[in-house]
């Protein structure tokens, strides 16, 4: 019982600073808000028995990916750019669009029968660093390598994009 | 108690939510910001299918979308810096150099 009200409380926030980030105005708000929806969603990775990518969760994509969204934000000052949108119909149509996707989804999960059953309480160490890092060190340590070429190539790429030596830089 | 269904339908309305600030927003960060919240409304169901299941392989699949996301988001960044250097702006409609 206490779990439920925990889930509601916080699906409740979820849904809120989700809201809340795609209709606000303000650029900063909105990251400051999608901060929180990751730190809610860190919530639910713990409650479902996921510590570790719980804390990846809070350390890469709250902290250090949110920072950068920040930075961005600040140094372009983007903060003002207003809601004037160019297509008057785009919004009702996003938003129908929108409620048939949610609906759509809903009716798919509502009547799956798997779906109906309550989760399982897990095997002791589950989702701990250790049985983590166990397993991306033998299964899967070839997307585990390969995921690090990405981190270099993305490094390469965003410092050759972001470098301010053009023609008529340096 | 909390079943499966409750978390997939969480999930199903935060990737809704995001899917709809991408389409109506006109602001190329916030538009960003949408894809990151949709990234993680899947996250949450591969968490809760991982659990559900018992199986750690959920949980692995989140950790290297999350690494994707970090790069993803890096170089994105870095792009949407190098279109203000020459458009001085960040709003989608005004970026329509390619339209014929």
């Amino acid at each position: 019982m206490g779990e439920l009200i925990a889930f509601y409380l916080l699906a409740g926030i979820a849904v809120a600073t989700a809201l809340a980030m795609v209709i606000t105005r303000n650029a900063v708000h909105s990251a400051l808000f999608l901060v929180l929806n990751l730190v809610v969603v860190a919530v639910f990775y713990l409650l479902l028995g996921a510590p570790f990518v719980a804390m990846v969760q809070i350390a890469v994509y709250a902290g250090a990916v949110m920072v950068l969204f920040l930075f961005v934000i600040m140094m372009l000052g983007a903060e003002r750019v207003g809601g004037t949108t160019g297509l008057r119909w785009q919004v009702p149509l996003a938003g129908a669009l929108g409620a048939a996707l949610i609906g759509g989804t809903l009716f798919a999960f509502l009547r799956a029968p798997a779906g109906l059953a309550p989760v399982g309480s897990p095997p002791v160490p589950f989702g701990d660093p250790a049985a983590i890092g166990e397993r991306l060190l033998t299964t899967y340590v070839l997307p585990f390598e390969i995921t690090s070429v990405l981190l270099l190539i993305a490094m390469i790429g965003a410092v050759v994009l972001a470098r301010d030596s053009g023609p008529e830089g340096k | 108690m909390v079943t499966l269904t409750h978390y997939l339908a969480l999930s199903a309305l935060l990737f809704g939510i995001g899917a709809v600030g991408f389409l109506i927003r006109r602001n190329a960060l916030i538009i960003f910001m949408c894809v990151e919240l949709m990234l993680n409304a899947a996250g949450l169901a591969f968490v809760a299918a991982s659990r559900y299941r018992g199986l750690l392989e959920g949980q692995l699949t989140v950790f290297f979308v999350l690494t994707v996301a970090a790069a993803e988001v890096a170089v994105g960044l870095a792009l949407m810096v190098a279109i203000f250097r020459t458009k001085r702006t960040t709003n989608v409609d005004e970026l329509s150099g390619l339209r014929g």
